[in-house]
Formats: C-alpha cells, structure tokens, sequence
C-alpha cells in the first residue's frame, strides 16, 4: 500500500517538472532567509549572516539535485534521456531518418491494415450473446451441397432434434411498400418467431413476432428495421400497431429492430414478417427448397459433433418416413462464423503470410541501415565506453533508438493503415464478408504496438550484438573503420535474403495476374456487354389473378421493349446467370419417374420470353428458341443448352424428345439447342455438379405459379448504347403503364461478372501492392549495399584506375557484385516460392503453382531492377578520380 | 566543527518525532530542532533533509502546505498525519528495540 503510493506519488513527479522545480526553490530561499534573519539576531552582520547561511544550506544547486532523484524515478528519466538523445540523432541525420520512417511505414502499415482485415472477419466474435452456440443447418444431397430447406422439413428438424436449445427459419424477401407514401421496394426476411431470440436479439422498441402470429390465418404482424423507422417513420414511438401494407397485405409493426443487426454481410433487411402465415403450396411442398435458411443455437456443452450425430439420426427417420421427399438428404451443420466467412481464410492467412514478408524485409532494410551508420559511429561509442558508459547502457541507447524508430513508423503506420483499409474496401466491396466490421479497434492497435517494438528491436538487434563483441578500445586504435569484414559478410547475407523474399512475393503477385488475365479472357457464353437487368415492382392491384398478372407483365415487356435504345427486352424469372440459382428435378422421356428427389436429374431453370436469346447474346445451335407463339395454349415446349443435350443424348438428336419436368406438371418438347451459359461464374462453372440449362417459355408457367414469379420476376434487355444512360427513358416507359411501378435492383452484366471475381481481384490488388513495395524495399536494400561498397573501395578503385583499369572494367565489377548478390536472392527465392505458393492452390486459375512463365518473369523483373539500382553506384565508381581518390588516403 | 552529520536511517525518526512533539512546522524549523535536541552535536544537511522530507510525503506519514511564518515569510509548513503517527510509535518501538539489543553487544562481557 505505502510503496504503491509512494510509486504513484513518484509517477506524477514525473510530470509538471518546473512547477514543482519552482516551488522546491522557492522553499530553498525561505530556508535560507531564515538562516540569515537567526544569524542577524544572534549579532552577525550581513554580510557574514548570509555566508554562514549560505555555507549551511550546502549548495543550493545539490539539494534540489538529491531532491529531484528522490522526487521521480531515475531509470525513467535516463530511458527519457536516451530517447532525447535518440531523437536529437534522428534530426541530425534527416536522410537516414527520413527512409527508415517511410520503410517502417510502408511495412507497419501493411501489417495493420491486413490485422485489422483478419481481426474483422476472421477473429473477432460474431456479435451475438454466446457466439460460438450458434449455427447453420442445410440440405446436402447428391447434387447440393448447400441446399436450402423445405419448410415441412424444418418443422420435423425442429421436432425430433435434441441438440438444439432453440431453432429458426429464415428466407429473404422482396417487399412493395404501398400505400400513403411513396411506393417503395424493401428487403425483407421472412423469419420464424423463434428467430431473434435464438440469435438474443431484441427489438429497440415493442416486441418479436408472436408464435400465434407466425401460424396459417396468424394476424399479419411485421417488424421494421430501425433505418426504416427513422426515414419512414421519424423515429416515432407511436409507429407501434401502424399498418403497413406489403405486397397488397396491411401488417401491424409491432417492433424495432437494431440498425446494427445483420445475418450476412451483404443483406440489408429492412422489414421481417411470421415466415409460419406464408401458405404457398409449393413453399408447402416437402420436396421443395425455396431458398429457406435455418440457424440455430446448441445447448450448452453440446459439441458441433454430437449435433451432428443428432441430426443425421432425424434425417434418416425423415427418409424412412417420407422416401420420396427425404430419401438421400443428409443434414448439414456448420458454425454460423464459418458459414459467413466461407473460404476467405486461406486467402486472408495467404495475404497475411505476404504482408508479413514485407515487414521482414522493411526491418532488413532498416537493419542494413542502422548497421551502416553504426559502423560510422562505431568511434563514438569507443569513446563514450572510455568515458565510462558500461556496454550495457550504449546497448540500451541503441536499442531505444530502434525502438523509437519503431514506434513513430508505427503511428504512421496506423494511419496509414486506417486509410488504406477504407481505400481498398472501397475498391473492391464486395470482396469480403463482415467488412463493415473491419475497423481500427484495441485488438488492432496492441498488434501494431506489439509489431513496431518487435520490428525495432529486431533490427536494432543486430547492430546492438555487433557492439557487444566489439573490443571498442580496438576501434578507438583503428580510427572508427571498425570490422568491416563481417559487416560486409551480414549485409550480403541481408540482401541476399530480402531478394529471395521479393521474388516469393512477385511470384504470388504474378500468378494472381496471370490468373485474373486467363478468367477476363474467358468466355461466359454470353454477351454481357450493354447487358441490363433489373426488377420493377407490381402494383397489388394488377395482380389480382393470374389472368390480370400476365396482361400486366405483358404491358410492362412492351412498354420497356419499346423505349428507344432498346435492342431486345424479355421477362424472365427462376435462375439469373451468376447472381441467383434456381433448378427444377427432370427426367427423360420413356424413362421411368425415379422413386424420390434425390435420384431425380436437375437442371438450371430459366423462364425466358422470345427476345431472351437475342438480349443474353448466346448461340442457337439446333431447332429454334422460344418464339412469340409460345401460349399457354400451345403445346408445351422447352430449349435446353448443348451440356444437357450432349449428357443425355449422347448419340441422338434431342429436338423432338420431352422431358418430363415433374415440379410444373409439364411434359414439354424440346424444340432447340442452345449453347451453356457459365452460370456459377467464369472460374467454379465447370466445379459445379448441377450445369444442364433449360429455357421454359414464361407464357407457359402454370398459373399456380404465377403468385412465386410475381414476387421474382425481373427484365433482361440489350441495348445499343451503355444502358445505364436508358435508365431515365425506362422510369418513364414503366411509369406510363402503372405510377406504382418502381424500377430497382439495376445492374448490368459487366457489373455482376466483376463482381463475382471481386475476392479474386481483391487478392490480386493485395499481392500486387505487397509484392511492388517488396521490389522497391529490396531494390532499395541492394542499391544501399552496393553504394556502401563503392564509397568503401574508392581508394582501391581508385589505385585499379591509377594502374590502368579501364572505366569499363570498374562498372563490371561493381555491377558484376550486385548481379551475383541478386541471383543468389532469386535462385533461393525461387526454392522457397516452389514451396510457398501451393498454399495459393485454391486462390488461381488456369496456371499451376509452379508456372514456368511466372517464374521466369518474375526473376527476370528482379534482376533488371536489382541491376538497375546497383547501376547508380556503380557509375559513381566508374567516375572516381584516382588523383582524388588516392591523396584521400 | 565536532559535528555529526546525522546517521543514515535516522533523520525520518527524528522529523517524525520533531514533528510529533512541535506540531506544525516548516524545513528551517525541523532542522533547527533536530539540531537543538542533540545539543548541537548534529549538523542537518539539507540535501538529506529535502529528499527526506519528500519520501516521508510520499509515503502518506506528512503532509505540507503553504504558510506564513512568524517573520511574514511564506513557508512550506509540515505535519503529521494520522498514518505519520501511528509510523512514530512503530518506529519508536523498533528503534528501541534495536538499541537494546545493540547495547547487550556493546556492553562489557561480564554483564553477559
């Protein structure tokens, strides 16, 4: 306790120094007034009475010496000594100072910006009570690895399992808001009520939804977000039990959901209603994903593996009671967290690996430099040890010049970091799950603190040993030249490493270009230029019966068919190439009907119209496409891709043969080739198991369906010109038919095929930028080593010349030493790289791991660039005066 | 002079007692005191006597303000606090202790 205080007491005489200097002085004359006015009285005169004072007090100066000791803490202030003395150091020498800030910089802030990515998505807990119990469950079949779950089968989950504490549904929807205001399209979930309570989320403002609410013939309630509070609401308390009329339906709010809460990344749910009031047959059907998804929360001390084991228990009760639906689906059980960030964690620990590198070869560089100078000052510290500095106190001076070294580069790393995470967010966004959870927090900032100190110790550590083993009354004899012998031998050694690093950067670097190079040049087996897609709301009005929904798509087709611009326009709905998946079981004709969905063949499902040819731009290659006599009067016809044609009929003509496509009660004809479409993206199409295409004509949808593609259906249109600059003429054109229809979800083609290689991309970016700074610390590593070279041997250099040499000669010498330096670094970069880059297996395209064209170009870039930086020196060796040069010795 | 300069690990004792006996009063007057009390054997440096001062209030046994002396001198003025007391009867007590045992060493064999 005492010592506690008297250490805290002793602290904060570390602060506030002059005032309490001040005051100590102040109390030193008042003593020493006293002493006089006591000698007066005793009859001295005054002389006399202030030199006996005077002498008694014993120097005024000592005793505020001998109080300052006692008042702070002396092992404090010498560390504040040294880092005065270190930073005086660093003002006398700008240069140095100046490229070993930037280098730390560079490489600090790298590191920070790539934690504070990895702490973000891939450390930091879900934002849940009890993260870790929640999870996923999915479908798995055959054909599906990931396949959503029927809403039958959910309930019989939720039933039967015991691992469990609680279970909820959940299926993203699209919502148009009528109504007073403005007619508006929301995202919407449809959720189960157990759904925020197994997360442990609570509303800011009322309640969940209800379980009689979230039954068939519940009373409509609906939840808001609370963005959609405020912009529609104006935060009003009293929007409780205010209707809200969705997709033609008045629901009551009855609570507010937290902005901060989100399932996954991309998704912005702004209303949530009882997924349980939902009556769609097909939605009904146990046979049928709809795109439903189930999280869960695991009882306490219930491991992933025993709910594992549970589940596929009530998977195979649920095949022996329901063969046809059930049989062949196994259940599937993933962490929440790992679901979310999928399989950006090689790539991120791959990026991490990388930026690590950076940092290594910024701490060689600054190593090199520090070495450098304290060979130069290696005369200094002989003489501070003669003068009584112990080895362990020019150690410590050096290491907290480092240190501090470390530390400012670290602060502008920080910021720099900080910067740069929002830059490269910015470019690509769609790179990363949970980036809106990327930011600078504790986590971040004891790393890079944690980074700066072991960067500065680890390269001051060398020039701190180098002054251990040093004899410095040696040196003083020598004249400060020191052992440059071994320094040399360090310095190589240093380049020789940071090359060799380099190189395994640029190598990664190159592969992810090549990669991204070959998918670029891969053909998608479309047209996705002046490509448009987009979805318009249906007023409710309109959508009474199917009958009155089908003249109303009709008008809605025309009315942007006819804008002018428009080359070709046709309503479609099912699957949307590479963004949306939807696929139908079938099975051939004269075949039997396999006994259950899983020995069923599948198909990606397209609703196309006339013009859905001639606006994706895709090849006919037999019979015809869909035509305009396509009716729901007409015999039923269907136009399938080349894959499906060559899978199953191998050795016939398909045009003229049926399917039977079970799901829509159709049997049609297939009536064209078409050829495939890269529907799972240009890089996993071919990884994918489900890759037959089938086109059905959308006049030849069943009714019953009509209600499920009203919701989902969106527009497909060419155009001559860019089509973004239509978007005003077809607000219009929709507008004229219907002022509730809103045009939303706007993207064009080139849009979604780079955003589907946006984490590729984001990889690259990365590489790139970590590989680029590596060339340029490592080619700044080579040019200092050889510079120092040079101004070692100008006086040989010069004697050579003296002797003869040609100027030629010289400039091969010199260069001759940096070439070797450099092929050493890539010859041991190459082993290493071989090595390093099959952990990028999953991170390439169309190029091995060990791609002799990466390799080869890459090393040559290297050398050229080693050879250029040597180049400078080296003419200024060819250059020295041997006069000059020799008189100097 | 015939002096003493005042033995290490004393002088704390000696301004907690100074203290404990006169009250409130400032460093002139302590060592004057101190000076007085061993008649006039001790000399009180007052390097040792500041810092000592300063360690006895960082410790929590004095406190200081400013003051006025009778001279119309502003002056830092020192007193004991509670724990400073209860310090004087520990340190009291050991000193004492100390002593005794001392004495039985220094004192001629016979006694033993």
């Amino acid at each position: 306790m005492k010592t506690l205080r008297a250490l805290f007491s002793r602290i904060a005489g570390l602060f506030d120094r002059e005032r309490r200097d001040a005051e100590l002085q102040d109390e030193l004359q008042t003593v020493l007034q006293m002493h006089i006015d006591d000698n007066l009285r005793s009859g001295l005169s005054t002389e006399e009475a202030r030199r006996q004072a005077l002498i008694k007090l014993g120097g005024i100066d000592r005793v505020s010496e001998a109080y300052r000791e006692q008042r702070g803490i002396p092992i404090l202030e010498t560390i504040a000594q040294d880092i005065r003395f270190a930073l005086r150091g660093m003002r006398k020498n700008p240069g140095f100072t100046a490229v070993a800030l930037l280098t730390l910089t560079l490489g600090i802030g790298a590191n920070t910006a790539l934690f504070s990515v990895v702490n973000g998505v891939l450390l930091n807990p879900l934002p849940y009570p009890n993260p870790e119990q929640l999870v996923i469950l999915f479908g798995k079949t055959k054909q599906f690895e990931h396949a959503s779950v029927s809403y039958p089968n959910y309930l019989d989950w939720e039933k039967q399992s015991h691992s469990f504490s609680s279970m909820a549904p959940f299926r993203g929807e699209n919502f148009n808001v009528t109504g007073q205001d403005e007619p508006e399209r929301l995202q919407g979930y449809m959720i189960s009520s157990s759904f925020f309570s197994t997360l442990g989320v609570s509303p800011i403002l009322g309640r969940t939804i209800s379980p009689q609410e979230d039954m068939a013939g519940g009373s409509p309630a609906a939840l808001i977000s609370e963005g959609l509070w405020k912009r529609r609401f104006g935060a009003s308390p009293g929007v409780l039990g205010r209707t809200m009329v969705l997709n033609g339906t008045g629901y009551a709010i009855v609570g507010v959901i937290p902005a901060s809460f989100r399932l996954y990344s991309g998704d912005n749910p702004e209303v949530y209603v009882p997924i349980g009031e939902w009556t769609d047959p097909t939605f009904r059907d146990r046979s049928v994903g709809m795109g439903m998804g189930v999280v869960a929360r695991l009882k306490p001390n219930v491991t992933l593996e025993q709910a594992r084991a549970d589940v596929e228990n009530v998977a195979r009760n649920l095949a022996a009671a329901y063969p046809q639906a059930d049989t062949g689906l196994s259940i599937g059980v993933l962490r929440l967290k790992g679901d979310m960030v999928g399989e950006i964690e090689g790539t991120l620990l791959v990026l991490f690996a990388a930026v690590g590198f950076v940092l290594l070869i910024a701490c060689t560089n600054v190593a090199n430099l520090l070495l450098a100078r304290s060979t130069g000052r290696s005369r200094e510290f002989a003489v501070r040890s003669a003068l009584g500095a112990s080895h362990l106190r020019l150690i410590r001076q050096v290491l907290t010049e480092s240190a501090l070294l470390g530390v400012i580069g670290g602060a502008l790393g920080l910021v720099l970091a900080a910067q740069g995470t929002k830059f490269v967010l910015a470019a690509v966004p769609q790179a990363l799950p949970r980036a809106q959870e990327i930011n600078i927090d504790s986590h971040v900032l004891v790393f890079t603190l944690g980074a700066s100190l072991l960067a500065g110790v680890l390269f001051g550590l060398v020039p701190a040993l180098r002054l251990w083993h040093t004899n410095l009354q040696q040196t003083l004899k020598e004249g400060g030249r020191g052992t440059a012998g071994t320094r040399q031998r360090t310095q190589n050694a240093f380049v020789i490493g940071e090359m060799a690093i380099a190189l395994v950067l640029l190598v990664g670097a190159g592969l992810m270009i090549r990669s991204l190079a070959l998918l670029w040049g891969v053909n998608p087996g479309f047209n996705p230029h002046n490509l448009l897609t987009f979805s318009v709301t249906t007023p409710p009005s309109a959508m009474k019966s199917p009958a009155q929904t089908r003249v109303a798509m009709r008008q809605l087709h025309d009315a942007v068919r006819n804008t002018p611009g428009v080359q070709a326009a046709s309503l479609t709905g099912g699957a949307l190439p590479m963004d949306g998946d939807s696929e139908v079981p079938f099975w051939l004709e004269g075949q039997p009907k396999p006994a259950n969905t899983s020995e069923m063949n599948w198909a990606l499902f397209y609703i196309a119209e006339a013009d859905y040819q001639k606006a994706m731009g895709f090849p006919l290659l037999s019979g015809r496409f869909i035509s305009e006599n396509d009716t729901e009067t007409s015999p039923p016809v269907i136009v399938i891709d080349e894959y499906l044609a060559h899978k199953y009929f191998p050795n016939e003509n398909p045009i003229g043969k049926h399917l039977n496509i079970g799901l829509l009660d159709l049997q049609p004809e297939i009536v064209g080739v078409v050829g495939h479409v890269k529907h799972w993206g240009l890089d996993r199409d071919s990884q994918k198991k489900v890759q037959a295409q089938v086109y059905v004509p959308l006049n030849q949808i069943p009714d019953r369906f009509w209600p499920l593609l009203n919701r989902g259906a969106y527009l497909m249109l060419r155009s001559s010109v860019d089509p973004l600059t239509l978007l005003p003429a077809l607000r219009a054109s929709v507008a004229k038919v219907n002022h509730e229809h809103v045009i939303y979800n706007v993207r064009t083609f080139d849009q979604i095929i780079s955003d589907s290689l946006a984490e590729r991309r984001f990889s690259m970016i990365l590489l790139g930028l970590f590989a680029a700074l590596a060339l340029v610390l490592s080619s700044i590593g080579i040019y200092g080593v050889i510079s120092y070279l040079v101004g070692q041997r100008v006086p040989e250099i010069g004697t050579r010349i003296a002797l003869g040499a040609q100027r030629k000669d010289v400039l091969q010498l010199i260069l001759g030493r940096g070439i070797l330096l450099a092929a050493a670094g890539v010859i041991l970069g190459s082993l290493l790289a071989l090595i390093l880059t099959r952990q990028m297996r999953s991170m390439i395209y169309g190029v091995s791991t060990t791609d002799p064209l990466t390799f080869a170009g890459v090393a040559l870039l290297l050398m050229l660039v080693a050879t250029a930086a040597c180049y400078i020196p080296a003419r200024r060796a060819m250059r020295v005066d041997p006069m000059s040069a020799l008189r100097h010795e | 002079m015939g002096q003493k300069e005042v033995q290490q690990g004393t002088l704390a004792l000696m301004v907690l007692k100074t203290l404990e006996s006169m009250g409130t009063l400032h460093g002139y007057g302590i060592a004057r005191r101190i000076e007085q009390i061993s008649g006039d054997l001790l000399s009180v440096n007052y390097g040792t006597l500041y810092p000592a001062l300063l360690k006895l209030e960082q410790e929590g046994y004095i406190a200081s303000e400013w003051g006025v002396s009778e001279n119309n001198r502003r002056a830092k003025y020192y007193r004991l606090t509670r724990a400073g007391k209860k310090q004087v009867e520990r340190e009291t007590r050991n000193w004492q202790e100390t002593t005794e045992i001392l004495a039985r060493f220094l004192a001629p064999e016979a006694s033993r």
